[in-house]
């Protein structure tokens, strides 16, 4: 197996409770190449939101080896940006002074930045907004925002912890055209965790299915579409195929009903 | 119409009150309340203008103390409260003095502080600080705190140090509960001052109070607690003015917020 520009070998996590110890990964094995876009797929509990703070040291492995670029994590690796769940702007700044934000932190020229960030903000629709702040926008607009932040410094690894998770079904759809359009414009190795099918099938190189308890790798999974995937490949049958290839083994594994 | 639509609120306000006025001095009147017991409104403003320069000179030592006292708790509450934050054995020792100090009645300590520091002005100040800290500290320290833990880590990602995550995150975090424990801590460092002008008598509305009960000059207290009222009303809406212009991307100013896509 070839070292990727991620690797995980032997990753486990395990939580200390009151009932005794909780595994939330066990022995997960994952090696991801440069200017990959992965999904991680699984249902809530499989552990797939604590695997990708694994990844972006946020949380420390209890077992295994993590390695980004070769070298072993120590906390948050450099050259890495990170969505959430929710937004998570700062209501008392406004949306570039949001994105701003990376370069105080990380020390970068705010210059160089700010020109970036009004660059990025174009990009995803929002030029104009850029002096506004957070709550004068929509839940859309904002995760937009958020993905711009994440992205400003130009990191090499991206991860997004169920990013659209909270928005509305076409909102969805309409980012999800997006972050594909951006990845093409500069690839970078995405991790992305969702528990969408079609969302992971459309965006992803892979997608790595989950499955819990424990928390555990199941199947990897090449998704050969050509890309740019237009909103249009989703009547295509070499995607429903894969959709019911996935479905399939949820369905193996207890966590969708096949009937 | 478009006039009272307009100024619906302060007219009903004026209103009230001015009612409640003239029924005050006509009850007086009609059933000869003795005035050492009640005097009628008309005789506490007679008594605020037959000496406004020593009224003015004892409203200004007594909002120059309550000022001070509420400046030195907000610095030195704010302080406590960063460093219960930061450190557990702070959080342990601190906390656990504070909720001890508060516990117990503060006007108490006025006594002590008069002996310690004399009857100047150090011992009130002392006095309003000890009161008006308590709610600065909590409100504080809670808004600190109560950061989401997603934030937390998009911080971490930026590699953020403490005071970094301190100054950019944590304290404008916090500002509208600081404002929260600040509008209830003017108050007290009112009473604070009060108290210790009891205590400790010279210049202020406490010790002028003081004076006219010997006297049974009722009309006297009646202005000072006037006074005292108004005092107090201005500095409450003074940092609800403030709280208003520091923070517009607080929730009860969102008006202007547009909607969706």
């Amino acid at each position: 197996m070839t070292v990727g520009f991620v690797s995980l070998s032997h990753v486990g996590k395990t939580y200390a409770s009151p009932r005794g110890d909780v595994v939330a990964l066990a022995d997960i094995n994952l090696e991801i190449e440069p200017g990959e876009f992965i999904s991680v797929l699984g249902p809530s509990g499989c552990g797939k939101s604590t695997l990708l703070k694994c990844i972006g040291g946020l949380e420390t492995a209890t077992t295994g080896d993590i390695r980004i670029g070769g070298s072993p994590l120590a906390g948050p690796p450099r050259d890495l940006g990170m969505v959430f769940q929710t937004d998570v702007l700062l209501d008392w700044l406004t949306i570039v002074e949001n994105i701003m934000i990376t370069a105080h932190f990380k020390r970068l020229d705010p210059v160089i930045i700010r020109r970036k960030a009004l660059e990025l903000l174009a990009l995803f629709g929002l030029d104009g907004f850029e002096n506004r702040h957070p709550w004068e926008l929509s839940g859309g607009m904002r995760q937009r925002a958020a993905i711009c932040r994440a992205l400003v410094d130009d990191p090499k690894l991206l991860l997004m912890d169920e990013p659209f998770g909270a928005l509305d079904a076409m909102t969805r759809d309409d980012l999800s055209m997006e972050m594909q359009r951006i990845w093409m414009r500069s690839p970078k190795t995405v991790v992305f965790v969702t528990h969408s099918i079609p969302e992971a099938v459309f965006l992803s190189d892979r997608v790595v299915v989950m499955a819990r308890n424990p928390g555990r790798i199941e199947n990897d999974h090449r998704i050969d579409l050509p890309r740019p995937r237009s909103l249009a490949v989703r009547g295509a049958a070499e995607y429903s195929r894969y959709l019911t290839e996935i479905r399939n083994e949820f369905a193996r594994l207890g966590v969708l009903k096949a009937e | 119409m478009a006039f009272w639509r307009a100024n619906e609120r302060a007219i009903t306000v004026i209103s009230v009150l001015a009612g409640s006025l003239v029924l005050w001095e006509l009850a007086t009147r009609i059933l000869h309340v003795p005035q050492f017991l009640l005097p009628a409104p008309s005789i506490v403003i007679a008594e605020l203008f037959k000496a406004p320069g020593l009224y003015a000179i004892n409203s200004l030592a007594t909002l120059r103390v309550t000022l001070t006292g509420f400046g030195l708790a907000v610095v030195l509450g704010v302080l406590l409260a960063v460093a219960i934050v930061h450190s557990r054995i702070m959080e342990h020792s601190l906390y656990t003095l504070l909720v001890a100090l508060n516990s117990l009645p503060k006007v108490a300590l006025a006594p002590l502080f008069v002996i310690w520091l004399g009857t100047g002005s150090p011992s009130k100040t002392t006095v309003a600080v000890t009161i008006a800290i308590f709610p600065i500290v909590i409100d504080t320290a809670l808004g600190l705190r109560s950061i989401e833990p997603d934030v937390m880590n998009m911080a971490k990602v930026m590699r953020a140090s403490r005071w970094q995550i301190l100054r950019r995150i944590r304290f404008p975090h916090a500002l509208p509960a600081m404002f929260a424990g600040m509008k209830v801590a003017i108050s007290l460092a009112l009473v604070g001052t009060i108290v210790g002008e009891f205590v400790a008598g010279g210049e202020g509305l406490g010790s002028a109070i003081l004076a006219a009960q010997g006297t049974f000059d009722t009309a006297q207290v009646f202005a000072c607690i006037v006074l005292l009222d108004v005092l107090g009303t201005v500095l409450f809406y003074t940092i609800d003015f403030l709280e208003r212009r520091l923070m517009p991307w607080h929730h009860s100013q969102r008006l202007l917020a547009i909607p969706g896509e």
